[in-house]
Order: C-alpha cells, then sequence, then structure tokens
C-alpha cells in the first residue's frame, strides 16, 4: 500500500490493490474461536486477559460459534472420540480459516501415546501453526497471531491448500 | 497376619456365606474377601443389609487383568458404611472363557457406570445389567484397551472422521 500524504494534512489518497486492502482489514480482525480441552485453555485465558492483552493484535473477539471465526485455536488434548466434533467443528468455519494447534498434545499427542488419544490433530484436519510447550506460554499463542497476520500479509499459501498431505 | 483374629466384617462374611469366601486378609488395615462370583449378589445384599455391617455407600468398582494366572479377571468392589464408619473390599476372580458375574446393580443402583467402565475396559460381561455398553470408549472401538494383552502402539480408525 502507498499512501500520499499532503504536507499541509489535507486529506490525500491511497493507492493498493484490493487484495492488499482486504489482507490489512482482515489481519487486525482475526477472530478466534477457542477449542479448549486442557491445561492450556488456561493459558489461552491468560492471553485473552488484560495482562497479555490479545486485543492488541486485533484478535480479541473470541466467538463461540465457529460460524463467525476465522481461527481455529486447539487448546489441549483431543482424543479419538473428540476428534470428529473437533472437525465438524472446522468444517463449520467459513472460508478463510485458519488453524492453530496449541501445545504438545494438540501437535503429536504429547505424552498421552495411547489407545485413547489422537497423536495430533493433523492426522485428521490441516494445522497452519505449531505452538510447542505443555502448556505453551501466553506469549506463544500471540507469536501464532502475529505469525497468521504475516501470513494473511504476504498472500503466502495456507495448510488447507496443501491438503490432504500425501506421503 | 494370618494369626490374627479376622476382624468384624470378615468374620461375619466366613460366618454366612463359608466356603464361598475363598480367602481373606487384613493387611494394612485393609479387610478383603475373596468369594465366589456364584454368589456375589447374595453376598452384596448381605453386606447391605446386616445391621452390623450396613455397606450403604458403594464407592468403587473395577476390573483386573491378571494376565498368565487362573482364573484371569477380577473384579473388585469397594465398600464402605456411612454408619459405622468401616471398608471391605471384596473380590471375585472371572475366567477368561467365560467372564460373566452377576450384575449389582439391584443392590446398589450407582454400580451401573462402574459395571460399564469394566465391561469397556476389560470386556468382563455383567449378567443381567440393564444398559450393558460402552461408556468411555466409541462405540465402534473393538477391543478392551486395559487388557494387558492389547498392544500398546494399536491405533483404531477415527470413527466420524475421514482421513
Amino acid at each position: 500500500m502507498a499512501v500520499n500524504h499532503a504536507k499541509d494534512g489535507a486529506p490525500g489518497f491511497l493507492t493498493t490493490r484490493f487484495e492488499a486492502l482486504l489482507a490489512w482489514g482482515r489481519k487486525y480482525s482475526i477472530w478466534p474461536f477457542t477449542f479448549a480441552t486442557a491445561c492450556c485453555g488456561i493459558e489461552v485465558m491468560g492471553a485473552f486477559g488484560t495482562h497479555y492483552d490479545i486485543a492488541r493484535f486485533g484478535a480479541e473477539v473470541i466467538r463461540f460459534s465457529p460460524r463467525q471465526a476465522d481461527m481455529l485455536l486447539v487448546a489441549g488434548t483431543v482424543n479419538y472420540k473428540m476428534a470428529p466434533v473437533l472437525v465438524r467443528i472446522y468444517e463449520q468455519m467459513l472460508e478463510p480459516k485458519w488453524v492453530v494447534a496449541m501445545g504438545a498434545c494438540a501437535s503429536s499427542g504429547g505424552f498421552y501415546n495411547n489407545y485413547s488419544v489422537a497423536q495430533g490433530i493433523d492426522k485428521f484436519m490441516p494445522v497452519d501453526i505449531y505452538i510447542p510447550g505443555c502448556p505453551p506460554i501466553p506469549e506463544q499463542i500471540i507469536d501464532s497471531i502475529v505469525l497468521i497476520q504475516k501470513m494473511i500479509d504476504s498472500g503466502g499459501s495456507r495448510a488447507r491448500d496443501r491438503w490432504p498431505i500425501k506421503i | 497376619m494370618t494369626d490374627k483374629q479376622p476382624s468384624v466384617v470378615l468374620a461375619k462374611l466366613i460366618e454366612r456365606f463359608g466356603d464361598d469366601i475363598v480367602a481373606t486378609h487384613s493387611d494394612f488395615g485393609d479387610d478383603t474377601a475373596r468369594v465366589n462370583r456364584e454368589r456375589i449378589v447374595e453376598i452384596c445384599t448381605f453386606l447391605r443389609d446386616d445391621p452390623d455391617l450396613l455397606f450403604d455407600f458403594a464407592m468403587d468398582l473395577t476390573g483386573v487383568d491378571y494376565l498368565g494366572e487362573e482364573p484371569r479377571f477380577e473384579v473388585v468392589y469397594h465398600l464402605y458404611s456411612l454408619e459405622k464408619k468401616h471398608r471391605v473390599r471384596i473380590k471375585a476372580r472371572v475366567p477368561e472363557e467365560d467372564p460373566v458375574i452377576d450384575s449389582v446393580i439391584p443392590v446398589w443402583v450407582g454400580m451401573d457406570w462402574f459395571e460399564r467402565e469394566a465391561y469397556d475396559m476389560y470386556g468382563i460381561l455383567f449378567r443381567d445389567h440393564p444398559n450393558l455398553k460402552r461408556i468411555l470408549m466409541y462405540e465402534a472401538f473393538e477391543g478392551h484397551p486395559l487388557r494387558k494383552d492389547y498392544p500398546k502402539a494399536r491405533r483404531q480408525p477415527t470413527v466420524g472422521v475421514e482421513e
């Protein structure tokens, strides 16, 4: 985007592409939907609270319906019984959408290497950002939002565009 | 521990049921009785109703897999009396080829979900249970995951998700 400033403070004009303008608006209004199933959810609350205040990055409007959300924040352990529920929620979200797997459990199953826990949500849905940690600190959640903002800004491809992954 | 006098609870059980009480001990102050599975409902009804025992609180029911032993499975009942403030553990062995024991829901209605859990995790069948289906795992899950011979690395397809 290029902004022409008039020296006397008079209103100027701005030239841009529509996509860039859209991305600029989009990246400062990421509406998250939190899918918190374990202790990571507590850190999410910390990130949204006054101390870390994720509102500084335009992502404070937490949606409790996936139909209004842009970003799915999967915070916590997802077991096989819960997987269809999570996929249903993901499918209800409107495009464009981003998925953040927060913490070791959502990313890889964590230390729950057993019969009941899904070994990472990327087994059944595309994941854009993985946050390591058990649980991660709120700064890492902020970092994931900043990374998504960069993805939006640069028009980078999303995990959904590469889905399903064929090995 | 064997030369000790059995406690009131165990003494009453032995007196009433005789040979159907296979073994008893009170190690570490925990009264425990191994009983014949055929008479579990009778024994539990007695424990609940006897004026000296009054086990009105069925705290827990769980299964144990003693792989390699015969009989293989064990059902453990943890009972407490709110009136008398005493506890007892009742254990009943169940063989692998016929893993059936009578349901104690007629005695303590709260045992319903515990029995379903034992069925889900160990495959122990509770005769006359009104709703014996899985409680923790999903319906399409195959096998019983807490059995010692359930492969540790076995993963089952995620139902309801197109992979």
